[in-house]
């Protein structure tokens, strides 16, 4: 480990760009905004090859105590902190790239409210102390709310009061559990502390309940979920590919850094509510992305059936879904960021996203359509992509825990696939409805390249999903340990030996 | 004899200047308001500097009807920079048509002795004079621009219901004494602590004494249900003396309330905390969905005002050090975003100097007017407690004082409401970066409130934070810990 505070850099280095953005005109903006990002990618590139896999759990660790101060500068990162970091490091250039023509207006603006909301959402990982997350968590909310609001689509307005009302509503109520939490261990609030913290079994349940309602909305679960279409489809493409890339991993971020391991009694006791919640998602929310007609909504449905993937896995108290669930958010984040860059693609050409316009595009877009049949493949869960792994392996942690509840689930993927192409069939297949569609040159070398990138990562971490589960496995072990002793009996029957199922998670 | 005058410093200083300030425009006339105002800003100024309560142990004169101690001093400073901040406000505004008269400063300066003995009060006497200073200069600002009816009606409800609730203080506080026998802070907790520990309990007529005391000071923070003048008066009367009666006067109050609960009624704590959560609660429910219609900005405001006491009302019910260390907190940060809002507000002119206060006149600020309005979406934000914004940490504060005092379920319904009121403050921000620009502005030419705007709007701004909480912080923790 070095001395270089390369957690605090990699922050301020798009708050700086943010800062600069406003002050120059667009074409510049546009530029600093592309350099600062692809500098905090950099600068990540080289913390994933420095991280140390099987080391400390908590690495490049900060910690500034900040006089009279209710919180510390406290940072750290864990390999579940570092891959999802990645992800949003590894997404925001593209974003600004998908912006670069489409944003017309307040470009300067644009750009420095979308590097603000990178240095929010990289922080919320980062965070070590219980405020310092609060303070990213929410903070996000305001760049996010203008991105929405100003450059978005008619609904806007609507979309951003929705996704601003509720997801500050939610929060809230964590905030006051967390500082119940503080009080209770008389002012520590350093996150490691607190993950050692037994707080009294009746307590946690009211703290798990207040945490969900935050983690829920930003999840989201069914039923509050319904900001998130509106949101997606009204914001802007880079706004969707943000939204769904990386604001969807905060509720899960956020379940595995505090429900699970701060409250193992009540998330046992409560997994009933989790499971309920998210077999409806899957199920019902499958069947209404099956009759969307708004490509983008489609997608946002999808990722509500996807993100209970994520919640069932999490929840099932073993490796397997554990590890699955992460996997889920790590691949959901790619490929439905991909999907909507797909979508934004064929909009800026068309103006609609209404999916009875479009057909037949394999004709006269074949590299469109060879990239966009791979996302809409790594959605459904195709093996050698990465939807395949993680879903596999939360369905089989899902399976140890009940068999039921790995049925119902189950169905998700089959819905997934019929949604998915049926999407797929209707946009690229057959013969083109409309001259305008039937005319529309195909992906120009920005495109190619936002969406090539992501393409070649959902194949890595298809084929080799070792390099992303490697940095985080300790860390499930730790977390692990830590829930054993709550973790409900499955009832599937299955003895699986330790040294099996060691072996069978890839030896090192 | 000297030794208790010495504690009242400020207050000589404040009053002789304004009797002697009242000279000027005798034989000038109204030519001098503007050097009248600048020497009523350095008056404050001077009697901030004068304050003895900065270091020591709290010391009390005249009888114990008087002290000088860090929360004292602590509420002061606040009271009187709010007041000079909104005589710089009152300058701009009132000049451009003429009517600016003398007796404006030396009206604030008069008020601002009553609100120094409001927080110096330890004795129910005392207070009540110091109210009613306050309160009937006040009266006077608010219909100051005598021909405008709306200004007249304003300072006619004003004096009608302040009336009423001066009545009914002063009937708890007879109460108080006939039961207790004392009107000294002090002596009131000692006898209450005794009918408590009695037999018979807390007698029927304290209680009663009780309740008529808060329900007169509830008045005066516009706390819920004795909130009814606050969106009337704040509409009708002129701009600056809004800006002025929603911050200085609302610390004073609240400060008051907070000594009285704490060091007279402190004993009495579980039989008044019921009272106060009511009242925060109500607060922070009307004040939240109140204002949502509001077409007018000072009317939003208003209500803004009343959700703002609610949470400050949150601490005042934790009750204890760390309580009353929050109250202070929310109030310093409060008057400066609301302050703020309000220079802001006064920037709002249509293109012939007219002064306008619809909210749809915002719309698009941030095309014609892009630092004024980020600095409006600041103060907004604020208001609305999002973190980063220095408006989250008040509100951080006083929940986790309840939080400490077992009052989770308060702190819990309370944050709830707090998304309520979340909502207008972002319509602000929504008309003014979402919608179609509305004709400008006239243009403005005073560098001092531009100072103060952009001064107020860095404060706010998360890098305030640096600046601004720690001290604070530790500034109102000191001054809580002289009530204990």
């Amino acid at each position: 480990m070095t001395g270089l505070p390369i957690l605090s850099i990699l922050l301020a280095v798009p708050l700086i760009g943010a800062i600069a953005c406003l002050f120059v005109s667009a074409p510049a903006a546009r530029w600093i905004a592309l350099a600062a990002t692809l500098i905090d990618l950099l600068l990540g590139i080289w913390l994933w090859a420095a991280f140390e896999v099987g080391g400390p759990q908590w690495q490049f660790v900060e910690y500034q105590k900040m006089a009279f101060s209710p919180f510390a500068w406290a940072l750290g990162i864990d390999g579940i902190a570092l891959m999802l970091t990645m992800l949003s490091l590894f997404l925001m250039p593209i974003c600004i790239l998908a912006s670069w023509t489409t944003v017309e207006r307040r470009v300067p603006e644009y750009m420095a409210a979308f590097l603000a909301m990178e240095t929010m959402m990289i922080g919320v990982f980062m965070a070590q102390d219980i405020f310092l997350f609060y303070i990213f968590f929410e903070a996000g909310l305001i760049p996010m709310f203008l991105i929405i609001g100003i450059w978005g689509g008619a609904e806007r307005i609507y979309a951003s009061y929705k996704f601003f009302l509720y997801t500050l509503l939610g929060s809230v109520l964590m905030l006051v559990a967390m500082l119940w939490m503080v009080n209770f261990t008389h002012g520590d609030t350093y996150i490691p502390h607190l993950l050692a913290t037994d707080f009294p079994p009746q307590a946690q349940t009211w703290l798990w309940l207040a945490f969900l309602a935050s983690f829920a909305v930003k999840m989201p679960m069914w039923p509050v979920h319904t900001w998130l279409p509106d949101a997606h489809v009204q914001a802007p493409t880079a706004g969707s590919v943000i939204l769904a890339g990386v604001l969807l991993k905060l509720g899960g971020y956020g379940f595995v850094r505090f429900s699970l391991p701060m409250f193992p009694e009540a998330s046992a006791q409560l997994v009933w509510v989790i499971f309920g919640l998210s077999l409806v998602a899957i199920v019902y929310t499958s069947l209404v992305a099956l009759v969307q007609r708004d490509m983008k909504k489609l997608i946002a449905y999808s990722s509500v059936a996807h993100m209970a993937f994520v919640t069932i896995g999490l929840f099932t108290f073993n490796r397997q879904g554990i590890e699955g669930a992460l996997i889920v958010m790590l691949s959901h984040g790619l490929v439905s960021g991909a999907l909507f860059l797909c979508v934004g693609v064929v909009y800026d050409r068309l103006h609609t996203r209404e999916i009875e316009r479009y057909g037949g595009l394999s004709n006269n877009m074949p590299a469109y359509a060879l990239l966009f049949m791979l996302f809409t493949m790594a959605s459904v869960g195709l093996p050698g992509t990465s939807g395949f792994v993680g879903e596999f392996l939360s369905l089989v942690g899902a399976y140890r825990t009940s068999s039921w509840l790995a049925f119902v689930a189950t169905t998700g993927i089959i819905l997934g696939a019929a949604y998915m192409l049926y999407l797929y069939w209707r946009v690229a297949f057959g013969t083109s409805r409309n001259a305008d569609a039937a005319a529309m040159p195909d992906l120009n070398a920005r495109e190619l390249v936002s969406l090539g990138a992501i393409a070649a990562v959902v194949l890595w971490m298809g084929v080799y999903p070792e390099s992303f589960l490697a940095p985080m496995r300790s860390d499930v072990s730790t977390l692990i340990a830590r829930v054993e002793r709550a973790a409900p009996p499955g009832d599937s029957g299955l003895v699986v030996r330790t040294a099996h199922a060691t072996q069978g998670e890839g030896a090192r | 004899m000297l030794d208790s005058l010495h504690l009242t410093l400020p207050e000589l200083i404040l009053s002789t200047t304004a009797l002697v300030l009242l000279m000027i425009p005798a034989y000038v006339g109204d030519r001098s308001a503007k050097l009248v105002t600048w020497l009523a800003i350095a008056a404050l100024a001077g009697a901030a500097v004068a304050i003895p309560g900065y270091w020591g142990p709290p010391r009390s004169g005249f009888g114990g009807l008087f002290v000088s101690d860090g929360f004292a001093t602590f509420a002061k400073v606040t009271i009187y920079a709010g007041a000079a901040v909104s005589l710089i406000a009152a300058m701009g505004w009132f000049g451009r048509d003429r009517d600016y008269r003398a007796e404006y400063p030396i009206l604030i300066l008069l008020s601002s002795v009553g609100m120094g003995m409001m927080v110096s009060a330890s004795d129910l006497l005392t207070l009540y004079v110091g109210l009613e200073l306050q309160s009937l200069a006040a009266y006077v600002l608010a219909s100051f621009q005598r021909q405008d009816t709306r200004s007249a009606e304003a300072g006619l409800k004003y004096f009608v219901l302040g009336a009423l609730a001066s009545g009914i203080l002063l009937y708890g506080i007879s109460l108080l004494y006939g039961f207790t026998g004392s009107t000294l802070f002090g002596d009131i907790a000692r006898a209450i602590g005794a009918q408590k520990a009695s037999a018979a309990g807390l007698s029927h007529g304290t209680l009663f004494g009780l309740v008529f005391v808060l329900a007169g000071i509830a008045f005066k923070v516009s706390a819920v249900p004795f909130h009814m003048w606050t969106p009337d008066v704040y509409e009708g009367a002129p701009t600056p003396v809004t800006a002025f009666f929603a911050s200085a006067p609302k610390v004073a109050a609240m400060a008051l309330l907070t000594r009285f609960t704490v060091q007279a009624a402190g004993p009495a704590t579980f039989e008044w905390r019921q009272i106060v959560v009511f009242m925060a609660l109500a607060s922070t429910i009307l004040g939240g969905v109140a204002a949502i219609g509001q077409p007018n900005i000072k009317r939003l405001l208003a209500y803004s005002s009343i959700n703002n006491v609610g949470f400050a009302l949150v601490g005042v019910a934790a009750g204890t050090a760390a309580g009353v260390a929050s109250v202070l907190f929310y109030m310093a940060v409060y008057i400066v975003m609301t302050l703020g809002s309000f220079l802001v507000v006064l920037r709002m002119r249509d293109s012939e100097g007219r002064s306008v206060e619809g909210i749809a006149s915002l719309a698009g600020l941030s095309r014609t007017r892009p630092a004024l309005a980020m600095a409006m979406a600041f103060f907004m934000f604020g208001l609305a407690g999002v973190p980063p914004m220095l408006g989250f940490w008040p509100k951080f504060y006083v929940f986790n004082a309840a939080v400490a005092t077992n009052l989770t379920w308060l702190a819990a319904v309370a944050i709830a409401t707090s998304v309520i009121s979340a909502y207008y403050y972002l319509k602000i921000v929504k008309i003014m970066y979402f919608d179609d620009p509305a004709p400008a502005y006239a243009p403005t030419r005073d560098w001092a409130q531009s100072a103060l705007i952009a001064a107020a709007a860095i404060a706010v701004s998360p890098l305030g934070y640096y600046f601004i909480v720690g001290p604070l912080a530790s500034a109102s923790a000191n001054a809580a810990s002289a009530l204990f």
